[in-house]
């Protein structure tokens, strides 16, 4: 897809979820964590990550086998302080129905620890039973980010349940009402 | 009045026992929380938390569910408003195996004052007690 034909606007998006810690690293190395594949593939159950580093680049998440994922582009590119990227789920109804969200990384010096904070927009009300998904996979993510670079080991985590029921529900209820369109 | 609540969820490489441990043992939480949790921590009894350096009191609550290593709720007011309902807030430790050596902490502060200077203090808080508490698990260093 040309970007171009894509190009949205960050303003309408809000803020609808947060998620912070703190890290035994320095701002340069939690930004490495966030952009690098070999990272990634550690703590994001699997995926590599793949930005062009400016504005307006290209940004994926693929899977081991190259298929992609998550697709997007980069909104703010600040090295190593700033990174926020669109997000759309690919290949995988029906969750790659959903409008794009941002994601925004915010990494900053605090005392010996870096503040790494997560949050996530969107731009429609979406309802609290979607949130769920992203409830239950950030805190994962995180964690295993924290500890893979304060340990060197990532964390092996038990994906075997699968999504919450209820989040998938809503999901399905979403893609077919298609509520983002109401304006 | 309006009542907020949060939810941290953090996933540690450690046992039950060692979250539970770290939380209401005073010389293990004093290493990563700065403060000394005390009680005894059963169903009824008052808990405080101390500061290391004077022993200052910030928090005071009462244990309202102890089932040790599983999980433990707490009453959370600042010592001057322990006697009053409106500002005495609530906190759930739950402490899940996830997998083998990985446990999921789920903190739940409920009850809060919405607004209030409370409900301000743990939103920066918890992000950074908890860091700081998996920190001191899985390296043997807290963040403080």
């Amino acid at each position: 897809m040309n970007p171009h034909q894509n190009r949205l606007d960050p303003s309408s998006f809000k803020p609808k979820s947060v998620y912070r810690t703190y890290i035994a690293a320095t701002p340069d190395e939690v930004w490495q964590a966030l952009i690098d594949p070999a990272f990634t593939k550690q703590y994001f159950f699997g995926l590599a990550s793949e930005v062009e580093p400016r504005a307006g680049g290209r940004f994926r998440l693929l899977w081991p086998d190259g298929r992609e994922h998550i697709t997007g582009q980069v909104v703010e590119w600040s090295p190593p302080r700033r990174l926020c990227v669109s997000w759309d789920i690919q290949n995988m109804p029906p969750f790659s129905e959903l409008p794009s969200c941002l994601v925004t990384w915010d990494v900053e010096a605090d005392g010996a620890a870096t503040r790494l904070t997560m949050t996530e927009s969107h731009n429609w009300e979406i309802p609290r039973e979607i949130m769920l998904g992203g409830e239950e996979g950030w805190p994962k993510i995180i964690s295993g980010l924290k500890s893979l670079l304060e340990t060197g080991k990532p964390l092996a985590f038990d994906m075997s349940a699968g999504p919450p029921p209820e989040f998938v529900a809503a999901v399905e209820k979403a893609a077919k009402e298609k509520p983002w369109m109401r304006k | 009045m309006s009542k907020a609540s949060h939810v941290y969820v953090t996933y540690i490489r450690a046992t039950p026992e060692k979250v539970w441990s770290a939380i209401t043992d005073p010389d293990l939480s004093g290493r990563y929380w700065g403060h000394r949790n005390v009680s005894e921590w059963t169903v009824g009894a008052s808990w405080e938390h101390r500061r290391l350096d004077a022993g200052k009191i910030d928090l005071v609550g009462t244990v309202l569910e102890s089932q040790p290593p599983r999980r433990l709720v707490v009453s959370w007011a600042f010592p001057g408003d322990v006697d009053k309902p409106a500002k005495v807030s609530r906190v759930a430790f739950d402490i899940d195996v996830h997998k083998d050596d990985m446990v999921r902490l789920t903190v739940s502060h409920t009850d809060l004052e919405s607004g209030g200077e409370m409900e301000r203090g743990i939103t920066q808080g918890w992000p950074f007690v908890l860091s700081s508490l998996k920190s001191f698990l899985e390296t043997g260093k807290g963040l403080l």
